[in-house]
């Protein structure tokens, strides 16, 4: 009943949205505003119907009916609940219908939030969501359905109806608490993109090319960016404790994907300001808005079309061809309307110094423009060379790495040196007055770190230029924060606070680049990781920097969902006792392969500044099943990109937040705006 | 103001060209060529020592692990054009490698026919797709 009704409403929403599109765009035409609320409830009926489907397809999952293919290949009767649930985005029928879902909520929560405000461009919004929407909607219908029902296929009759006893279980490597909320989160970053999206091509359609826009583009990009980051972050942080090669980055198609769209976005928040401030770079501005929003859709294409190999690629399926015509369109048309609207997006300022704020921002532009093309030609080499060549020719993790790592110095040096730059043009006094003591500070830490063994080229690098940054940023704050301590007789704490809710934008942004230093020192702990393993019995030890590992315990165990040998190891610091890791090796019943699991464990040593990971596998059992392979790695400040990454994403939400003195004002605008409204309705 | 500009080109460039280099060096030290089992066959001598990245499934039955646990041999592809695999590699071996799923192995192929690698991995077949089996493997049971 419950794949009954999820068939009807993707039929059904799948109608509206058709509907919605052709609505909106005649109301426009037609100047009709009965057409264009139509069309704009047509929306909210599509969200509706879409969630719909949705809750049909977890409820199938909960009470495991295997008629229905997806929840077969997805789930068993052991799997817990909440694995259930999230199988609803484990594979590719479920994961694209989840994508289709959280556009029309951002729709739905687009349309209350700007209808009455941005009356004049909301149509046009409401038409290239909606239009985005059909993609998808025709896609649930009829190339990836997740209400299919299992069958039988043989060749000569058609396909027999059939219900499985059990169904094949999630891909054990999902089976995990970050697996239930990355996907979430990463596509709450991708679909996001789709509104600036939509705001930019609706201001272009209208002409209306002033602020308007590019505030509520800038907010929407800032939130897709903010979940982007969340997702690409636990996407790392899964990736570090569940494949148990020891690292959270491998330069994986799907990885690029993500970070693509990152990369843009971020470009773009930058940019974004020379526009607001000088009224430059607008064509520039609008092309980021229209890549940010196709390289998303590039990504789930990516991720979802098997194009190029990786550990993520799901499938190879069909959709491909629905990806690369729908990309084709959508930036072709978005391309020419840009074309047709040059005349209105005349710049009103010119560059004038190279040391300059404008000036910063244009080379960070440049060189996150080359990261992402870097990475997506090194992501799609194997396509390109062999459309080429007739042979398909990979580039792997050095690739990636040598091009990335100085870029994303030269940005961690810009970090530091562009939010303090004037605008138009530096003085070289103020050159000095910002930079001297910090560069002072930074080098004699880098000497001083040097003799003590930091002698690996771009982590010195890395680490003189975190310094650096981290000083210019503390430096801000602590300026700011004075000067109010004088006005205004607060306290020093409370001038800080203040201060950052006064001005959200511009110190939320410095703790943004203050988690991004923290990454960076982390993702510098890179250059020192060191590894080892070993064949241990009972009784056996290990010897890893200052830890020894010793075997303590090897056990099997059983439970519902799977068979497992667990090992008990103690960690000795320096020869004390600091913690017991139980490492693991799994092997999951359901389905016909058996396929083996190890669960890493961690020791995050949080007791020393440098935060090393030892990071143990349960790698195998040696022939004779008496000794466990061991693997383990040393990996020196890890810890310190996750900090980092909690950091950025706070900085982003205070960056969100309306100033502290602007929320009153704004608020007795909207109450008198509100009044005559309310009358309206209660008539 | 024209030279305010040519400043700017002319920054812009020397960045582009930097990272245009560094992208170049890296492709150089990374390549490598991706192949199946049968493609590898076409190219007969001229894959012997090229750096290689090969694709098969691997026959069931045809792990082996060396008494020490260091070396692992097995064979992928499809009767008759079928390719012994030698891993030689540090890390332990992906849990994902088992009887017919889909491996990628890189290394380089031998005189001896023996393609040597220094990394796997191992795509387990249906867990991923082949999605259309489904209802027939359960059938089988």
């Amino acid at each position: 009943m419950a794949a009954q009704i999820g068939q009807f409403a993707l039929a059904l929403a799948w109608v509206v949205t058709a509907y919605s599109v052709v609505a909106s765009l005649l109301g426009i035409r037609l100047k009709n505003d009965n057409l264009i609320a139509s069309g704009r409830n047509a929306a909210l009926g599509v969200f509706a119907s879409i969630t719909t489907a949705i809750v049909c397809l977890g409820y199938l999952f909960a009470i495991s009916d295997f008629s229905i293919k997806y929840i077969a290949s997805h789930s068993n009767r052991d799997l817990p609940i909440y694995f259930k649930v999230s199988s609803i985005w484990g594979g590719q029928e479920g994961s694209l219908l989840f994508w289709g879902w959280l556009l029309t909520l951002y729709t739905a929560l687009v349309i209350f939030q700007n209808w009455r405000k941005h009356s004049s461009i909301m149509p046009y919004v409401t038409a290239v969501l909606m239009t985005t929407s059909l993609f998808f909607t025709t896609l649930h219908l009829f190339a990836v359905n997740p209400f299919n029902q299992t069958v039988i296929l043989q060749a000569a009759n058609s396909p027999i109806p059939f219900v499985p006893r059990d169904g094949q279980g999630l891909n054990p490597l999902l089976q995990d608490a970050y697996m239930v909320i990355h996907p979430p989160m990463l596509y709450l970053g991708f679909v996001g993109f789709a509104v600036p999206f939509a705001f930019a091509m609706a201001a272009l359609f209208t002409r209306q090319l002033g602020d308007t826009w590019i505030r509520t583009t800038r907010r929407w990009t800032m939130i897709a960016w903010m979940f982007l980051s969340i997702g690409i972050m636990l996407g790392g942080k899964w990736a570090y404790h569940e494949l148990g090669w020891g690292g959270f980055w491998a330069w994986d198609p799907v990885e690029n994907a993500s970070l693509m769209p990152w990369l843009i976005g971020t470009a773009f928040l930058h940019s974004v300001m020379v526009q607001e401030k000088k009224g430059m770079l607008k064509v520039w501005n609008m092309v980021l808005v229209i890549m940010s929003y196709i390289m998303s859709i590039f990504g789930t294409f990516l991720t979802r079309s098997g194009v190029v190999n990786s550990v993520h690629a799901f499938a190879q399926s069909s959709i491909g061809g629905y990806f690369a015509a729908f990309i084709v369109i959508a930036l072709s048309a978005s391309l020419f309307l840009l074309f047709d609207r040059l005349p209105y997006l005349k710049s009103e300022n010119q560059m004038e110094s190279m040391v300059s704020r404008e000036s910063s921002f244009l080379f960070n532009n440049l060189i996150l423009l080359a990261a992402c093309f870097a990475v997506f030609w090194g992501t799609m080499f194997p396509v390109f060379s062999e459309a080429v060549t007739g042979r398909k020719i990979t580039v792997s993790a050095p690739f990636f790495n040598e091009v990335n790592v100085p870029i994303a110095i030269f940005l961690m040096f810009l970090t530091g040196v562009g939010p303090l730059l004037a605008w138009r043009k530096a003085s070289t006094d103020s050159l000095k007055r910002n930079f001297l003591t910090p560069a002072i500070i930074a080098l004699t830490a880098g000497v001083v770190l040097y003799i003590r063994g930091l002698q690996h080229l771009y982590a010195w690098v890395a680490v003189v230029m975190s310094i650096f940054v981290a000083i210019t940023i503390v430096r801000e704050f602590y300026k700011g924060a004075m000067a109010r301590t004088v006005g205004t007789g607060e306290r020093f704490v409370e001038a800080i606070i203040n201060l950052t809710f006064r001005n959200t934008r511009r110190y939320g942004g410095y703790i943004v680049h203050f988690g991004f230093v923290l990454l960076f020192i982390g993702w510098s702990g890179q250059a020192f990781t060191t590894d080892t393993s070993a064949d241990m019995g009972i009784g056996d030890t290990l010897n890893l920097r200052e830890y020894t590992l010793r075997m303590d315990k090897l056990e099997t165990g059983d439970d519902p969902n799977y068979f497992s040998d667990k090992a008990s190891v103690s960690l000795f610091e320096y020869g004390t006792k600091v913690a017991n890791l139980y490492p693991e090796r799994r092997v999951y019943k359901a389905g016909s392969e058996q396929q083996p699991l190890s669960v890493v464990s961690i020791y995050d040593s949080a007791r020393n500044l440098y935060r090393s990971d030892v990071y143990i596998v349960f790698a195998g059992a040696t022939r004779d099943g008496k000794k466990a392979v061991i693997q383990a790695f040393y990996n020196p400040l890890t810890a310190w990109v996750w900090i980092g990454g909690c950091v950025l994403v706070i900085g982003t939400l205070i960056a969100l937040l309306p100033n502290k003195k602007t929320v009153i004002r704004r608020r007795t605008e909207a109450e008198i705006k509100e009044e005559p409204k309310a009358v309206e309705t209660q008539v | 103001m024209k030279r305010k500009q040519l400043k700017f080109v002319v920054g812009s460039m020397v960045i582009i060209l930097t990272i245009a280099y560094l992208a170049y060096s890296g492709y150089q030290d990374s390549k490598s060529y991706f192949q199946t089992v049968p493609e590898l066959y076409a190219m007969k001598d001229s894959a012997v020592g090229v750096r290689t990245q090969v694709s098969g499934d691997v026959v069931a039955g045809t792990i082996q692990r060396s008494d020490d646990g260091k070396v692992v041999d097995f064979v992928i592809g499809q009767e008759p054009k079928t390719l012994k695999v030698r891993y030689i590699g540090k890390d332990p071996l992906p849990d994902t490698l088992i009887d017919r799923a889909t491996a990628i192995a890189s290394g380089s192929l031998g005189r001896d026919g023996v393609f040597t690698a220094n990394q796997i991995t191992a795509k387990c077949a249906s867990k991923y797709e082949k999605e259309k089996a489904a209802g027939v493997n359960i059938a089988k049971e």
